[in-house]
C-alpha cells in the first residue's frame, strides 16, 4: 500500500516509479518500445479495443520487447483509432485510421526495421506537447491526455500528479492558494468566463459550517466533447484539482455532476477516486493534515440547462433541474442552501499546472483579459476534426487552417460557429481575430465551452440557425415565458422561411423577438439562445432576403426551395436515376434525356448520387 | 434598518436594504404588473419564480432587463419601469403567452376574473403577432377540480401552493421546453394523486387551468322537474363570501338576500348547514368527551388528541398520508353529510317521502364537499345523502342566470326545523370556530356550569398554528388549532411521535379555515378580504340570541323527536362514519423516500 501521509511520501513514491521502469526515456539500452493505444469513446468506437487485443497478441507471439499503454483521447479524432509509437531513441509517432493490417505493418516494418511505410497514415507527434512554441498548439488541460493511462494513478504521480496539492496544503494558506489562482487570470472554461479565483475567494468568505465544491462536468452543448475527453483521460488532474478547491475554500466534500451518458468516463473517475483514497489523497487527513476531503458522484439525465449552475445543484438535489434567478450565487447559497463552487471539469483541469508552475507562468500565456489556452472540440467542415488546445489569442485562421487542416474537399469557408447553441456564427471577416472571452462576444458569438463547428459555402445560414435553435427549443427547461414559448415561436418563424412560406415582416417579427429573448430570458441558455439568429441574421441577411423575396436558398440546402434538375445535354439516358427515384418522378426512354418531375420529386439526392455524368444539379 | 437610496422613474426614494424593486415602485404608487409573482403574507405564502418575465424594468448599467420582483434594491440603483425597451418587452413577451393560451374568454368560466386578461388588457394587447402551434393536453376532471393545463401559464404558484404551503405534493412540472406542463406525479389524473381537493390551488390559479368542477346544470336539472324535492343547506362561510361577486365589500354578510335568491331559484326548502354544525358539536362534543373521560380513567387505547372531522380536505390528508392515526379522527360526520343524513331520513320521514325523492343540494365555500358528497358511504342504496354540492362561486353564477339582481333583493330567514342555527355554528366558517363551538357546549355539559366568557379569544386568530389551554373545572384541557395542511401537518406528526400535548385539535385544510375556501370569491392575493370575512362570522356569531349548539331549539327537539341522545345508537347508525387507509395512492412515492 502506497499510502501518501508527507509530501516525501509522494516524492518517494515518484521515484521509486521512476527508477523500477520504463526509463526508455534517458535509459536508451531497455530498447523497450512503448505503444500507446488512444482509448477514449470515439477511439474505442473506432475500433481501439480491436486494435488493443490484436496489438497484444502479436507482440507476444513476435516476442517484441514493448509495453502497450492504454491511454485517453490524443486529439486525432478525424484518424481514429490511433495508436502513437516510440522506438528508444526516435521522436514518438502516431499512426491513424489503424487496424489489423496496418498493425502488422507497423510492427513488421516501423518497430522491427525503423522504416515508415507509405501508405499508412501517420504524424510526427511532439507537436501537441507543452510549451512547444513551434507548434500552434499549447496544451495545459490535455496535458495528460493520450500521454499516461488514466486508469493509474502511478503514471498519474510519474508526471507530477498531486504535487501541487501537497504544496498547497502543506505549504500554503488557503487565501495564499487562492491568490496564485487569481493572479494567474484564469476564467472560468465552461462558457461564463468567470474569474476562478475570485469565485473561490467570495466561496471561501461565505460563512457556512458546510460548503460544496462542484465540479460541473454536463457537458451538453452538440459536438462538445472536451470534458469528456479529460475525465477519460485525466480523471486524477480534476480529483487533485476539486481537493485543491475544497482547502482553498473550506469545503470537505466535493460533487462531480456528470451526465450518464459518459459510461467512461465516470467509470475512469470512480477508479480513479478509488485509487486517491486508497493512497490517501482522498479522505482523511490529506497529506497528514487535518483537511480532509471527499468526492461523490452525482449523475445527470443530459439535459443542457443542467450545466447552468443553478439548474445543475437543483438537479443534485433531486430537484427538478431548472435555473433560479441569481443572485443569490451558488458561491454564497448553492446545493442544499450551503456556499458551494461550482467550476468546469476544464477549469479544474489547469488548475495543478497553475500552482506548480505559478500565477506567472500562467498569466504569461494569452490575451490581456484572458489567460491560458482553451480547449475546442473542432469539427464540421474541416480536414481534421479533433480536439485541440491553443494559447488565447490564437485567431480562428490558424484553428481551421494550420490546425484543422482547412476545409474539406477544397471548399471554400463560409462561416464558424463558437459557444455552441448559445454562441454565433463568425466569418471570413472574423478570421484574424485573436480567440479570447471578449473578443467573441464583441463578435456577437461567445467562447462558450468550446464546440467550434466549421462551415463552407454548402451550410445554409438560415437553416444552421433553425438547427440551434431546434436544440434550445428542445433543451429549454421550460421555466420562464421568452424561452418556453419565444424560442418555438422563434423556430417557427425559421421553419417558415426555409420551407419558402417567409413573408417580409417575419424578418422584423425575428429580430424583435430574439431581442426581447436575449434581454428577458432567465437564465444564460435563454439569453443566448437568440444568438444563432442574432449573428446569422447580421452577418448573412442577404441568404435570409433571399429565402423571404426570391425563395431562393443560396446553399441549396433548404429542401423546399430547391428544384432537381437534369442537363439534357450531359444525360445519357441511362435510367440508373430513374431507378433509383423512390417516389417515381424521373420519367424518361432509355438512351434519352431523363426528366424530373418537381411536382413528385421530394429532393432526397439519390438520383445526384446515382448519376455517372454529373447530369443532375439543384437549382 | 439598513437603507439604499433608490431611483425610479425620476423619483428618488428611500428603501430598507432587501426591498425588491416591484415592492419599492409599489410605496410610490407605481403599478409594476406581474403574473406569476403572489405573495400572501399571513398565510406564508411567496411564489417567486422570476419566470413569467412580465415585470421586467430597465436598470442602469444592466445589461439585460431585471425582474421587478426578485431584483433588490441596492444602493444608488436607478430604475425605469415604462421605457420603450421595457414596454416592447413586456408586450412581446406577454403576447408569447398568450399565443399558447386558447382564445376562450367569452366562454371560459374565468373571464371577468382572469388575471391574465386583465394585464393583457392594460398593456394594450390587441394583436398577438406571434403566433403557432398550442399546447394540446387531455383535461383532467375529478370530482372536485378540473385540470386545464391548456390554460395552464406555467406561473407555478399552485406548486408552490401545493407543496410548500399545503405539503400535499400532488403537483409538479413536467417535461421541458415548450411542453413543459403542471402535473401529477407520473402524469396520473388527479383521482390517482396525492390531490386532498382542498381546492387552494385554483383559489391562486390566475387563469382557468385549474378550476372547480361545475355542477350548476345538475342544480337547474333537479329544480326543473317536478316529481323531485329540492332542499338546499347553506355552509356558514358563503354567507360572509358570495356579495363579494355582486360587488358588496368584502366581508360583506348576505345572509338574507342569498336565503332570497335561493327561494327565488326554486329550492323548495331554504335550509342552513348551520343546523347540522349544531348536531355536529353535539355528537363530536359528546365523543370528546367520552374520550375525555376514559382517557382521564387511564385507558391507554383511548385515541386523544381528538381531531376534527368536518374537512374533508383535511380528511383525506389523514387518509392518504396518516392513515395509521385516522382513529384519532372523530368519527362524526362532517355538517355537510350530517345535513344530509337528517334532511334524507328524519326530515324524509316527517314529510312522508321516500329518501330518492329528496334532492339535497348544498352550497359550500369549498371543492373536497363534491368529493365528499361522491363517497360511496354517504349514500344508501346508490343514492347519497347529498346530491349535489356546489361552491360559493357556482352559486353566483347561478344568481345571475336566472336574472336575479341580487343587490336589490330583500332578505328573509331560512326554513324551519333545519334553518335554526346559534352562533356557534356560525362561526364554523373560520380557523378555531369548530373548536370554540365545540368548547362552549363540552364546557357546560362536562362541568354543568354556565360558561361566561363565551367569547374565547385564545382560540382565535390567522396565525397558521395556535394553542390554548381552556380550563375544565379544574380539568386543563389543551387545545391545538391548525389551519393550512402544511400546519396541519406540524401537528399531526407531533401525535405521531408521541409528543402532542393536546387534547383536541381542530384542523381545516384551507388557509382561514372556509372563509379561505378553494369555492370561494377569488380573493386575488388581498389577505384583508380573509380577516373581514372571518370578522363578520364572529360577529353574526354575536348578534345571535343563542350561541350555544346545545340550545339549539329544534337540536333539542331533534334528540328527544327521533335520535335519543348524543353518540346513541341511531346517531351512530347516522351521524358518525368511518375512514380509510388510501396510501397506497402514495405508496410509489414513500418506497423512494425509504431509498435515501
Amino acid at each position: 500500500m502506497n499510502a501518501v501521509k508527507t509530501t516525501a511520501d509522494l516524492t518517494r513514491i515518484r521515484e521509486s516509479l521512476c527508477t523500477s521502469s520504463d526509463l526508455f526515456d534517458t535509459n536508451e539500452n531497455s530498447g523497450q518500445v512503448e505503444i500507446k493505444v488512444s482509448m477514449a469513446t470515439c477511439g474505442i468506437a473506432a475500433g481501439a479495443r480491436e486494435v488493443n487485443t490484436y496489438l497484444s497478441e502479436i507482440i507476444e507471439r513476435e516476442q517484441i520487447k514493448a509495453s502497450i499503454i492504454r491511454t485517453g483521447c490524443m486529439g486525432y479524432c478525424y484518424a481514429e483509432p490511433t495508436i502513437e509509437v516510440k522506438i528508444p531513441g526516435e521522436e514518438p509517432i502516431v499512426f491513424g485510421h489503424v487496424n489489423k493490417s496496418k498493425i502488422d505493418d507497423i510492427v513488421f516494418c516501423y518497430i522491427r526495421k525503423g522504416i515508415l511505410p507509405d501508405d499508412i497514415t501517420w504524424m510526427k507527434t511532439g507537436t501537441a506537447k507543452e510549451e512547444d512554441l513551434s507548434s500552434k498548439q499549447l496544451h495545459i488541460a490535455l496535458r495528460n491526455c493520450g500521454h499516461i493511462d488514466p486508469e493509474s494513478i502511478d503514471e498519474y504521480i510519474k508526471v507530477d500528479g498531486y504535487q501541487a496539492l501537497g504544496k498547497v496544503v502543506t505549504e500554503m494558506s488557503p487565501d495564499e492558494a487562492i491568490k496564485i489562482i487569481m493572479d494567474s487570470g484564469l476564467r472560468g472554461r465552461g462558457g461564463g468566463g468567470f474569474p476562478t479565483g475570485l469565485k473561490w475567494q467570495i466561496t471561501r468568505k461565505s460563512q457556512a459550517d458546510q460548503k460544496y465544491v462542484v465540479c460541473n462536468a454536463d457537458e451538453g452543448d452538440p459536438g462538445a466533447f472536451m470534458d469528456r475527453s479529460i475525465l477519460e483521460g485525466d480523471p486524477h488532474s480534476i480529483i487533485e484539482a476539486m481537493t485543491i478547491n475544497g482547502y482553498c475554500t473550506g469545503a470537505s466534500k466535493g460533487l462531480v455532476y456528470i451526465r450518464a451518458e459518459y459510461p467512461l468516463a465516470i467509470e475512469r473517475l470512480k477508479i480513479a477516486m478509488q485509487q486517491a483514497r486508497e493512497y490517501g489523497l482522498l479522505g482523511e487527513n490529506i497529506f497528514g493534515t487535518d483537511f480532509s476531503f471527499d468526492i461523490e458522484i452525482r449523475y445527470g439525465a443530459g439535459a443542457f440547462v443542467c450545466g447552468e449552475e443553478t439548474a445543475l445543484i437543483h438537479s443534485m438535489e433531486g430537484k427538478r433541474g431548472e435555473a433560479t434567478v441569481k443572485p443569490p450565487f451558488p458561491s454564497e447559497s448553492g446545493f442544499k442552501g450551503y456556499p458551494t463552487n461550482v467550476n468546469n471539469v476544464e477549469t479544474y483541469a489547469n488548475i495543478p499546472l497553475i500552482i506548480r508552475k505559478g500565477a506567472e507562468w500562467f498569466s504569461r500565456i494569452g490575451t490581456a483579459k484572458s489567460k491560458g489556452t482553451k480547449v475546442f472540440a473542432l469539427a464540421g467542415k474541416v480536414n481534421k476534426v479533433g480536439l485541440v488546445e491553443v494559447p488565447m489569442g490564437t485567431t480562428l485562421r490558424e484553428v481551421i487552417f494550420d490546425i484543422g487542416g482547412g476545409i474539406k474537399d477544397g471548399k471554400k469557408f463560409k462561416a464558424v460557429q463558437t459557444g455552441g447553441p448559445s454562441g454565433g456564427c463568425l466569418t471570413e471577416k472574423h478570421l484574424d481575430l485573436p480567440i479570447d472571452y471578449d473578443n467573441l462576444l464583441a463578435a456577437g458569438s461567445m467562447m462558450g465551452s468550446g464546440g467550434m463547428i466549421v462551415m463552407d459555402e454548402d451550410d445554409c445560414m438560415v437553416a444552421m440557425a433553425q438547427f440551434y435553435l431546434d436544440f434550445s427549443v428542445e433543451e429549454s427547461c421550460g421555466k420562464c415565458s421568452p424561452c418556453r414559448i419565444g424560442n418555438k415561436r422563434l423556430h417557427e418563424i425559421l421553419q417558415k422561411i426555409t420551407s419558402g412560406n417567409g413573408e417580409e415582416e417575419d424578418l422584423e417579427k425575428l429580430r424583435n423577438l430574439a431581442g426581447v429573448i436575449k434581454d428577458t430570458a432567465l437564465c444564460g441558455l435563454g439569453q443566448t439562445s437568440p444568438n444563432p439568429v442574432l449573428s446569422t441574421m447580421d452577418n448573412f441577411y442577404d441568404e435570409y432576403i433571399a429565402h423571404v423575396n426570391d425563395k431562393l436558398c443560396p446553399a441549396h440546402q433548404c429542401r423546399r426551395l430547391t428544384q432537381y434538375f437534369i442537363d439534357p445535354e450531359k444525360c445519357t439516358g441511362c435510367t440508373l436515376c430513374a431507378r433509383a427515384c423512390s417516389v417515381d418522378a424521373i420519367k424518361g426512354e432509355r438512351k434519352a434525356p431523363h426528366v424530373i418531375d418537381p411536382t413528385l420529386c421530394v429532393r432526397c439526392g439519390a438520383c445526384i448520387e446515382k448519376c455517372k455524368f454529373d447530369a443532375v444539379y439543384v437549382h | 434598518m439598513e437603507t439604499v437610496k433608490v431611483i425610479i422613474d425620476r423619483k428618488e426614494l428611500e428603501v430598507p436594504k432587501g426591498t425588491t424593486i416591484l415592492e419599492a415602485a409599489k410605496s410610490i404608487g407605481i403599478r409594476i404588473p406581474t403574473l406569476c409573482h403572489m405573495k400572501l403574507e399571513d398565510l406564508n405564502y411567496e411564489n417567486n419564480p422570476g419566470s413569467c418575465r412580465i415585470c421586467v424594468v430597465e436598470v442602469e448599467g444592466r445589461r439585460n432587463l431585471a425582474p421587478a420582483c426578485k431584483t433588490e434594491c441596492t444602493e444608488g440603483l436607478v430604475v425605469k419601469t415604462y421605457t420603450s425597451r421595457v414596454m416592447n418587452a413586456r408586450r412581446t413577451v406577454m403576447e408569447l403567452i398568450l399565443s399558447n393560451h386558447p382564445f376562450e374568454c367569452l366562454t371560459c368560466s374565468k373571464n371577468g376574473y382572469c388575471e391574465l386578461q386583465t394585464i393583457a388588457h392594460d398593456l394594450g394587447i390587441r394583436e398577438v403577432r406571434y403566433t403557432g402551434e398550442q399546447s394540446v393536453f387531455p383535461i383532467d376532471r375529478s370530482p372536485s377540480i378540473v385540470r386545464n393545463m391548456n390554460k395552464c401559464i406555467m406561473c407555478r404558484r399552485c406548486e408552490t401552493m401545493c407543496n410548500e404551503i399545503q405539503t400535499v405534493g400532488a403537483l409538479t412540472a413536467v417535461h421541458r421546453g415548450f411542453e413543459a406542463a403542471v402535473s401529477t406525479a407520473f402524469e396520473k389524473d388527479m383521482t390517482g394523486s396525492t390531490c386532498s381537493y382542498c381546492g387552494q390551488c385554483v383559489s391562486i390559479c390566475p387563469v382557468n387551468a385549474l378550476s372547480g368542477r361545475n355542477n350548476q346544470q345538475e342544480v337547474l336539472n333537479a329544480l326543473a322537474d317536478p316529481d323531485k324535492i329540492v332542499i338546499v343547506q347553506t355552509a356558514p362561510a358563503v354567507r360572509a363570501a358570495l356579495g363579494r361577486d355582486f360587488g358588496f365589500e368584502p366581508g360583506t354578510l348576505v345572509t338574507g338576500k342569498m336565503v332570497s335568491a335561493l327561494r327565488y331559484l326554486g329550492f323548495d326548502y331554504v335550509f342552513d348547514t348551520d343546523f347540522a354544525a349544531d348536531l355536529t358539536i353535539m355528537e363530536e362534543g359528546t365523543e370528546l368527551l367520552h374520550r375525555l373521560s376514559d382517557y382521564l380513567k387511564g385507558d391507554k387505547e383511548v385515541k386523544i388528541p381528538l381531531m376534527t372531522s368536518c374537512c374533508p380536505g383535511w380528511v383525506s390528508f389523514v387518509e392518504q398520508h396518516y392513515p395509521d392515526l385516522s382513529s384519532h379522527l372523530s368519527t362524526a360526520k362532517s355538517p355537510q353529510q350530517m345535513f344530509g343524513a337528517i334532511a334524507k331520513n328524519y326530515f324524509a320521514e316527517n314529510l312522508g317521502v321516500a329518501r330518492d325523492k329528496i334532492v339535497v343540494v348544498s352550497v359550500m365555500p369549498c371543492l373536497a364537499k363534491k368529493y365528499e358528497a361522491s363517497r360511496p358511504e354517504f349514500a344508501v342504496d346508490g343514492n347519497p345523502d347529498v346530491d349535489i354540492s356546489i361552491y360559493t362561486r357556482e352559486l353566483a353564477r347561478l344568481i345571475r342566470y336566472a336574472n336575479i339582481n341580487f343587490e336589490e333583493l330583500p332578505d328573509s330567514d331560512f326554513d324551519r326545523p333545519l334553518g335554526e342555527s346559534t352562533g356557534a355554528a356560525i362561526i364554523f366558517g373560520t380557523t378555531g370556530g369548530v373548536i370554540e363551538a365545540a368548547c362552549r357546549t363540552a364546557y357546560e355539559l362536562y362541568t354543568g356550569k354556565r360558561l361566561e366568557q363565551i367569547d374565547i379569544e385564545e382560540l382565535r386568530g390567522l396565525e397558521g398554528i395556535r394553542s390554548a389551554t381552556i380550563d375544565f373545572n379544574g380539568l386543563p384541557l389543551k387545545i391545538g388549532i391548525a389551519h393550512g395542511l402544511g400546519n396541519a401537518r406540524k401537528l399531526i406528526e407531533e401525535v405521531r411521535n408521541g409528543t402532542s400535548p393536546y387534547h383536541a385539535i381542530e384542523i381545516m385544510a384551507c388557509p382561514g379555515g372556509c372563509i379561505g375556501g378553494g369555492g370561494q370569491p377569488f380573493h386575488k392575493g388581498n389577505m384583508k378580504v380573509l380577516r373581514k370575512r372571518a370578522s363578520a362570522l364572529y360577529q353574526a356569531d354575536r348578534d345571535k340570541t343563542i350561541r350555544r349548539s346545545h340550545e339549539n331549539p329544534y337540536i333539542i327537539q331533534l334528540y328527544k323527536e327521533y335520535l335519543g341522545e348524543p353518540c346513541g345508537a341511531l346517531s351512530h347508525k347516522l351521524l358518525h362514519t368511518h375512514y380509510f387507509d388510501r396510501k397506497e395512492i402514495v405508496g410509489i412515492l414513500d418506497e423512494t423516500k425509504n431509498e435515501e
